[in-house]
Formats: structure tokens, C-alpha cells, sequence
């Protein structure tokens, strides 16, 4: 209050209560989806039938529904966490770096089609999923590559929004005089790169990284016409296998339902978690994406 | 932007630029390592494989004699389906209920946070965008079973009351049903990018117009909304590259709704069972080209519409 007084001009306003509930109700839309997945795995499959959904059963099921997971079919979903992990942190980790390069290479050097393949990069973004996805199936197919690994990894490499990102940062986060100062000094470019500017890039670099993270992690599409063999799937194709056989056996095979749910709640646990903690990073990272 | 190192170079305060000079082919050459690595992974992930599917989308497979050239002959044939042309039609619907609500409710959402005026801002911000980190399979399971007849709270809440629940998977209510899981998944990325949009705005002209005695409406209209014209372009952008590409949602609804979603219901699932399930690649092909030029299409369209208005 006293800096009111100090400050006349600024004029401080008051809370407003009927826009925090607003937001509030906003929230709660937004959460309540999750809040029920959380309830309905702490559930037997005869209790999420039989009792309300949005709260709980007096039988506590969670830690037994988590083993029932992580049992079901000698450990397979273990094994599609695992796969998801190796690659989304690969392909992510990947497609950062090489976005990272290639955003300052185009940023920061003249040289003879710089505009025109940074465009034609950018115009990617415009083609269907499936217009790639199907001849690349194809290309791998003829190659040997598909139901392998590479076959999710290769393709999530390459990332036009995240080079458009890094561009902007390098633009934004390096100055000229800097790299100039590092080449008197007798660096030589790659040097400056790893020694100068990718310290400097650092929460574009985060950024990019998480929201392929995110992307590699959530991806459905490739994984689900790449891959044959179950040991290779990640979660998400894991997971809407299992939902699909218990839709298929209708009421018989009740008992895939608590696990696709559990599941469910498994798998998105480390996602929210990165978010959470790396917070600053693609908030300062998305508000240079932003100014843009 | 990218001149900036050259032109201070051209100018050559005198002791550097000898040095200059000499690096200058290295600095050249330096260019292209940077982003060939990048390069060399679009050309053989991206370029070749979107080339070969033009050349083979230039042939039919038959059972006597192979692949023949056909030369237009699937593009005609996909311009002529009907099948693809209501997949079409229905993700034009979809885009043209869904993106409105969507961005109105990011634009909203962010308007309210950047007031200051809300308590529990960090919180509400959180929990609005944290669906985006849940992958939209996941998503789409989970909205599968909240609409559900036997176990869906919905259904459970309507029974109660001795009402029944609408039926979200029928026919009529399947579409509204998928644009609800979709505004769910992206409007907290949307309110994340506007409100990061709004965050670099200088409060200095917000201070500036409320000494002006304007208010927060005000404000939010004459000010907010018009520094916000690029980032609500880059949101309507993929709003409308995602709206046209719906695959994921419907894919996984048709386990539960398998006569409300047909093999052709959007037109990326209308792709993807030409070429996995009926091994019609060269058709596949053709008719992912012809989804391609429509989002060009509609992308330049919102762009030119933008642009003339910005203009005026």
C-alpha cells in the first residue's frame, strides 16, 4: 500500500474476484480430465463401473493397478517406456543441436542460397503428415530400415520450427561484436560456436529441446506405420493397442481397461514433470519465438 | 539481419580488415558446415521421400504387368473422389467451429492473466496450458471414456438426475466431440504464445493510456490486441495446417465409434487406409498432394486476407 502512495501516478488496480473465478473455472476445465484419470486408477474394473467417476471407491487400487501394468504381457510397457524414452531423447537431443547449428548459420553467415533453402525449409511445414509419412515408409521399407529404431529417430530429426526458433534467438542473444572480438582473438568458427555462442543460445536451446521432446514423445503417426514388432513401440502406439483390444473384446476383456488408464497416468507423469522444472526456460525461449 | 557482419566488413575500420580478409573464404565455407548437417538430414528425410512419392504418385500398380505410368491420372481420379472431397469438407467444418473458439479462448485467457488482476495467476496459467504435455493419444483415450455410456461421469452425473446424456459418439455430436478434445490439447500452447506475445509489449504505453484515464477494456482493445496481429497470425497458421491434418483423434475414436468414423472421415485417415490397409500407395500419394495444395491454399488465403487488412 505505502508504494502507492509513493508512486501516485501508477495506478495500482484491485484483484478482481470475478476474473480469478473465471480463470479458476478455466483451470478446472482444463485439469478435470486428469484429475478423473488419476481416480480411475486407483480403481478395480469393477469399481470404475460401478461407482461415480469423478471420486473415489472406499478400495484404494493404485499401487496394485501400477503392477498390473507393468506386469501385463512379461513387462512390455516397461519396455515402450524405455523405447520412448531412447527416442525421444535422441531424436530431441539430435534435432536440437542440428537446429542449433543450422539457426546460426543461417543467422550469422552470407553465403549463396542462404534465403532460399532456409524458405524452402520453412514451406516443409505445410506438408501433410501422411504425404511424407507414406514414401518414407516406403524409402525405409526398400532400405530395411523400417521396424527399426532409426525409422522413428531419422525422420524426428529434422525440425523446421525449431531452426526458425533458433534463428530468431541467434539474432536476438548473440551480437555481431562478440564473434568479432572471438575471431581477433584467433578462434576459429566452430570453436567460437561451442565455446561462445551455444552457452549464449542456452534457453533457445531448452526451448527447442523441450517442445521436441514433447513432440517426439507424443507421436503417434510414424511410430504406428513404421513399426510391426510390439517390443519396439512406444507408449502411445503400446497403449492404443491395448485400447483397441479391449474395445474389440467388448465387456470380456474388461480387464485391459484399468491398465490403459493406469498406463495412461504413467506415461504422462516425466512430460509434466520436464514442464514444470524447466519452466523458465521455454517461457523466455517462447517469448523470443513471440517478439518475432 | 544477416548483413550486419558484412556491411561493418565493407566499411573496414582500417586495422582489421586485413585480418578480415583472410578469414573471409574460412568464414564462407564455415556458412555452409554450419547448416549442412541440418541440410543433409532435410534433403534425405524430407526431400527425397516427398520427391518419390510425386514420381510414384505418377503410376498404378495392377495385378498384370506392374507399375505403369498413368502420367495426372490419380490426381484427376482425386479430384473427382467424393470420398476425399467430404473428408475435406468435414475438416473445413471442423477448422471453421473449432480455431474461432479456440484462439477467442487463448486470446481471452491471456488477456485475463496479463491484467494482473487474477490471483492465483501461476496456477491457473499452469494448469490451462498442461494438457499440451499430455500426448493426444492419451488425450483422446481419456476424452473416449469421460463421453462413454458405461463408465463416463457424464453419463453417470445424467443417470443420476434420471436424464440420459447425449450420446458424444453419435453421429451428429462426434465432430463437436473431437473439436472439444483438440481445444483441450492446444488452447493453453495458444494463451502460452499470446500471453509471451503480450509479456514483451513496454508497459510504459499500458501506464501511459490508464494516466489517458483508459481502462483495462480499453487497453486490451486499442492496445493488446493489435500488438498481439503476429503471434495470433502464427497460431491461426497451425491451427490451420493441425485442423486440415486431424488424424490422431478420429484414428482412435473409431475403436469406439466404428460406424460413426469411416475409412475416409478425415482425409489424412483417408490417406493412411488407401495406403496401409488397401496397399494403394500411388493413389495414398496422390490424394496426401492434393490435402498439401488445400492447406497452401487456405494458409496463402489467410495471409493475403491479413495482409490487405493491415494495409487498409
Amino acid at each position: 500500500m505505502t508504494t502507492t502512495t509513493l508512486k501516485p501516478r501508477r495506478h495500482k488496480p484491485k484483484r478482481s474476484t470475478v476474473l480469478t473465478i473465471g480463470m479458476l473455472a478455466a483451470a478446472a476445465y482444463f485439469l478435470l480430465p486428469l484429475f478423473w484419470l488419476f481416480v480411475a486408477s486407483t480403481k478395480t474394473s469393477q469399481d470404475l463401473f460401478s461407482t461415480f467417476g469423478l471420486w473415489f471407491s472406499g478400495d484404494f487400487h493404485l499401487i496394485d493397478n501400477i503392477r498390473l501394468t507393468l506386469t501385463q504381457d512379461d513387462g512390455v510397457f516397461l519396455r515402450w517406456l524405455w523405447n520412448t524414452l531412447l527416442y525421444a531423447v535422441t531424436a530431441a537431443g539430435g534435432g536440437a543441436l542440428l537446429a542449433a547449428l543450422a539457426g546460426y548459420g543461417f543467422s550469422k553467415y552470407r553465403f549463396k542460397g542462404n534465403r532460399t533453402m532456409f524458405m524452402i525449409v520453412l514451406g516443409a511445414v505445410m506438408v501433410p503428415t501422411t504425404a511424407l509419412a507414406i514414401p518414407t515408409y516406403l524409402v525405409f521399407s526398400e532400405i530395411g530400415l523400417a521396424d527399426t529404431p532409426w525409422a522413428i529417430i531419422l525422420p524426428s530429426l529434422v525440425n523446421p520450427f525449431g531452426l526458425l526458433l533458433m534463428r530468431v534467438y541467434v539474432e536476438a542473444a548473440v551480437p555481431d561484436s562478440l564473434l568479432e572480438a572471438a575471431r581477433i582473438d584467433g578462434a576459429s568458427e566452430f570453436r567460437i560456436f561451442f565455446q561462445v555462442v551455444l552457452r549464449l543460445l542456452a534457453p533457445g536451446f531448452a526451448t527447442v529441446l523441450l517442445f521436441a521432446l514433447v513432440h517426439t514423445w507424443n507421436n503417434y503417426f510414424l511410430p504406428l506405420i513404421m513399426l510391426n514388432d510390439p517390443e519396439l513401440y512406444p507408449i502411445t502406439v503400446g497403449l492404443a493397442r491395448w485400447q483397441g483390444q479391449a474395445a474389440a473384446a467388448g465387456g470380456a476383456s474388461g480387464d485391459l481397461i484399468p491398465l490403459v488408464i493406469t498406463g495412461s497416468l504413467l506415461s504422462i507423469i516425466p512430460l509434466v514433470i520436464a514442464f514444470l522444472f524447466l519452466q523458465r526456460y521455454w517461457q523466455s525461449g517462447l517469448v523470443a519465438g513471440a517478439v518475432k | 539481419m544477416t548483413t550486419t557482419t558484412a556491411d561493418r566488413r565493407r566499411q573496414g575500420t582500417s586495422p582489421r580488415t586485413f585480418t578480415a580478409h583472410r578469414h573471409r573464404r574460412g568464414r564462407l565455407v564455415a556458412g555452409y558446415m554450419f547448416v549442412a548437417p541440418f541440410m543433409i538430414v532435410f534433403v534425405a528425410m524430407f526431400l527425397v521421400p516427398l520427391l518419390y512419392a510425386a514420381y510414384f504418385s505418377l503410376f498404378r500398380e495392377q495385378l498384370v504387368g506392374g507399375n505403369v505410368f498413368v502420367g495426372l491420372e490419380n490426381y484427376s481420379r482425386a479430384f473427382g473422389d467424393d470420398q476425399l472431397w467430404t473428408g475435406i469438407g468435414r475438416v473445413c467444418l471442423f477448422f471453421l467451429i473449432q480455431v474461432p473458439i479456440m484462439l477467442v479462448a487463448a486470446l481471452a485467457f491471456a488477456l485475463a492473466l496479463d491484467t494482473g488482476l487474477t490471483r492465483l495467476k501461476r496456477t491457473t496459467r499452469l494448469g490451462i496450458f498442461v494438457p499440451y504435455a499430455v500426448p493426444g493419444v492419451i488425450a483422446t483415450l481419456m476424452w473416449g471414456f469421460l463421453y462413454g455410456p458405461d463408465f463416463g461421469p457424464f453419463a453417470q452425473l445424467a443417470d443420476k438426475i434420471g436424464l440420459s446424456a447425449p450420446d458424444f459418439l453419435s453421429q451428429h455430436l462426434m465432430l463437436g466431440s473431437l473439436a472439444n478434445i483438440v481445444f483441450w490439447e492446444f488452447t493453453g500452447y495458444n494463451m502460452v504464445i499470446l500471453y509471451a506475445a503480450l509479456r514483451s509489449v513496454p508497459t510504459e504505453i499500458y501506464e501511459a493510456a490508464a494516466v489517458d484515464g483508459a481502462g483495462q477494456w480499453r487497453i486490451a482493445w486499442s492496445i493488446k490486441i493489435p500488438a498481439l496481429r503476429g503471434a495470433l497470425a502464427v497460431c491461426m497458421i497451425f491451427s490451420i495446417i493441425g485442423s486440415f491434418q486431424l488424424f490422431n483423434e478420429p484414428q482412435l475414436m473409431k475403436s469406439l465409434a466404428p460406424t460413426v468414423i469411416d475409412d475416409a472421415y478425415t482425409p489424412n485417415l483417408y490417406a493412411y487406409n488407401l495406403a496401409f490397409v488397401g496397399q494403394e500407395y500411388n493413389y495414398a500419394a496422390a490424394v496426401s498432394f492434393v490435402l498439401g495444395l488445400v492447406i497452401l491454399a487456405g494458409s496463402y488465403a489467410f495471409m493475403f486476407a491479413t495482409n490487405r487488412r493491415s494495409r487498409r
